[in-house]
């Protein structure tokens, strides 16, 4: 018997612990390889300290009209300048980060989790309950993201909040068809019949067993559809239907510019600015973490 | 065998497993693969029957089809005299503390988010084998018992080899205090010492604890190791079953024969007639007539291609489905 301990004594205890980190290293180290990843990461990160310190941060009162000093041009006091009704353009491009990164997680969160439940439920049951919910999923995804996002505003009407919704259902059908195909290549797996032959319910195989497995390619899709979710809510209020005025929304601040572009250009340009690179933060962080996180998935 | 006497654990009656096939524009069933067509076999408590035949033979589905991992198409499976299709998804679960499963690949049974100590935890939990306070103490027992250091617990599957990791694999089958298990070529995957080290370690887990296993495997070396009787299966079907000795040493159907000519010989000098098969196997989805084996068989007569041998006695412990026995 003594070989047969000797097949077992090959680690020492020590080299454990770090070895069950092993993985989360490996992928830290991918990513901070990966250059144009961390610009991302860090652009994102500037805007969520902006966002959450905004309060402090901004040199004015993002709401408070001062019309004797209306489409000032940037200058010290104003460094970006202010807008048609003398509002400080920085500080309501401070105030408006909340508001885009908020509608961003929301309505990823809301097409995220509806999303989860979908496509877990359709990839393990399978049969007739993966027709049909596929289907639907079909349906709504044969609709152009943006026109389907309006339908919803119009029949809920212009706000924020409905501009979340409608953005948060449009994201349910990438999500559930990731998670369905991830379900079932996971499900095939051996680990999983072993866990079912031990008779243990559907409930706790989903959710010990299925979900932890088929977070990554979960996770890379967040972070691009905050993006995308982003630029929509963006352009939904651009629209006049999502943030009304004088919420300091960017899509709205934007369009609001549309009619100074040639007297006072400062006003759309910041906005625009702003909407672009944050945009551009998450899908460079987002596309980093799909190569650290998930490298099949690369194009 | 005096386990003729008993009363079988596990009687498999006109066991059917059919794939479907879906094609055409509305997806119908257009066809079936008949995996496994009309089988019936007995395990009796504390012994090994094995399952051999070459691979797409049907015998994994078997044992996927006992387990209910797969729903059977037809038939009965008793177990202790239960009907294992008659039950619920409730009862089921229930049952499923007495039949256990050991699979090929150990590194693809183990989920590699939970630790050892997760995975057991986690089985004794399902089943409720002792009570919470106990857990720490029994999965000590159950890493001894397959031959793992107690500090296994705190480690993820991905820090052991394939035999440990099969290891952990039984030791998890283990927790439940199964009475069968079905070993779906559970040392298939691993290197040959690592092999015989996990066969001698399921014999002496079946001395102690009285296991009877179902012993899936295309390795007939290893099913003469540690079966008591054996069962061939060609293309979904059971061609012989035999006590080990008596098939090893008198195989009567033409394909058990070919199957025994193909094992090597350690001594170079002697010569045995090599019975080579011509052909491939024949698709399960259209079976032959007949005898399924008759398009390879190089004894096959007319009989052959119309009707279907039934399974005979070739001696007390033997049954063969042939025509020409």
């Amino acid at each position: 018997m003594k070989l047969e301990y000797a097949d077992v004594q090959q680690t020492s205890p020590k080299q454990t612990a770090s070895r069950s980190k092993q993985k989360w290293n490996g992928f830290y180290r991918k990513l901070k390889r990966n250059k144009i990843a961390l610009v991302g990461g860090a652009i994102v990160l500037f805007y969520l300290l902006v966002a959450m310190l905004a309060p402090v941060l901004a040199p004015f009162d993002p709401l408070e009209i001062h019309l004797e000093k209306k489409l000032v041009p940037p200058s010290a006091e104003h460094w970006m300048g202010t807008d048609d009704k003398g509002r400080d353009i920085l500080s309501r491009l401070m105030y408006g980060t909340q508001l885009s990164l908020a509608v961003g997680f929301v309505s990823v969160l809301i097409g995220m989790v509806f999303g989860i439940v979908l496509g877990v439920v359709a990839g393990y049951y399978g049969k007739w309950i993966d027709t049909v919910i596929m289907r639907v999923i079909d349906v709504l995804l044969a609709f152009p993201g943006i026109l389907l996002a309006l339908a919803i505003i119009s029949a809920l009407g212009p706000s924020l909040m409905n501009v979340m919704v409608a953005v948060g259902i449009f994201s349910i059908p990438t999500f559930a068809r990731i998670v369905r195909g991830s379900t079932l290549a996971v499900k095939k797996l051996e680990y999983v019949d072993a866990v079912r032959a031990l008779g243990a319910s559907d409930f706790i195989i989903i959710a010990k067993h299925i979900l932890p497995n088929i977070m990554s390619p979960i996770i890379v899709q967040a972070t691009l559809r905050v993006a995308t979710a982003i630029l929509t809510a963006a352009g939904l209020s651009f629209l006049g239907l999502g943030a009304q005025p004088p919420t300091p929304e960017w899509g709205a601040m934007l369009s609001n510019g549309r009619d100074f572009l040639f007297s006072a250009p400062h006003i759309a340009l910041f906005p625009g600015i702003a909407i672009s690179t944050l945009v551009l933060g998450f899908n460079l962080f987002g596309d980093g973490l799909r190569d650290a996180l998930d490298p099949r998935m690369k194009k | 065998m005096a386990e003729a006497a008993k009363q079988p654990l596990l009687e498999v009656t006109g066991l059917k497993k059919y794939f479907p096939i879906k094609g055409g524009v509305f997806g119908r069933v257009v066809q079936h693969v008949k995996a496994v067509d009309d089988i019936s076999f007995t395990i009796y408590p504390g012994e090994t029957v094995s399952i051999v035949g070459e691979s797409g033979c049907g015998k994994s589905t078997t044992g996927r089809a006992i387990l209910r991992l797969d729903e059977p198409t037809a038939g009965e499976i008793r177990f202790n005299g239960i009907n294992l299709l008659a039950l619920g998804k409730r009862e089921m679960r229930r049952m499923r503390k007495d039949l256990q499963v050991i699979f090929q690949d150990p590194f693809a049974s183990l989920n590699p988010r939970q630790t050892v100590g997760e995975i057991l935890r986690e089985a004794l939990a399902i089943q409720q084998v002792v009570p919470k306070s106990q857990y720490t103490e029994k999965i000590m027992e159950l890493l001894a018992n397959v031959g793992m250091r107690p500090d296994s617990m705190d480690r993820y599957p991905h820090e052991f080899s394939g035999g440990q990791r099969q290891r952990i694999g039984i030791a998890r089958a283990l927790a439940v205090e199964p009475k069968l298990i079905v070993c779906d070529e559970a040392v298939s995957a691993l290197d040959v010492s690592i092999q015989a080290q996990v066969l001698n370690l399921l014999k002496e887990l079946q001395r102690k604890y009285r296991l009877a296993y179902l012993f899936i495997s295309h390795d007939l070396g290893v099913v003469r190791h540690i079966s008591d009787r054996v069962i061939v299966m060609y293309l979904g079907k059971i061609v012989e079953v035999a006590d080990k000795q008596s098939l090893f040493a008198n195989p009567q159907h033409p394909y058990t024969r070919a199957l025994m000519s193909s094992i090597p010989l350690p001594d170079r000098r002697v010569k045995r007639e090599r019975i080579l098969l011509s052909g491939d196997v024949p698709s399960p989805l259209h079976p032959p007539a007949g005898c399924r084996f008759h398009t390879r068989c190089p004894y096959a007569v007319a009989l052959c291609k119309e009707k279907a041998p039934e399974m005979k006695a070739a001696g007390e412990t033997h049954q063969v489905a042939c025509h020409l026995i």
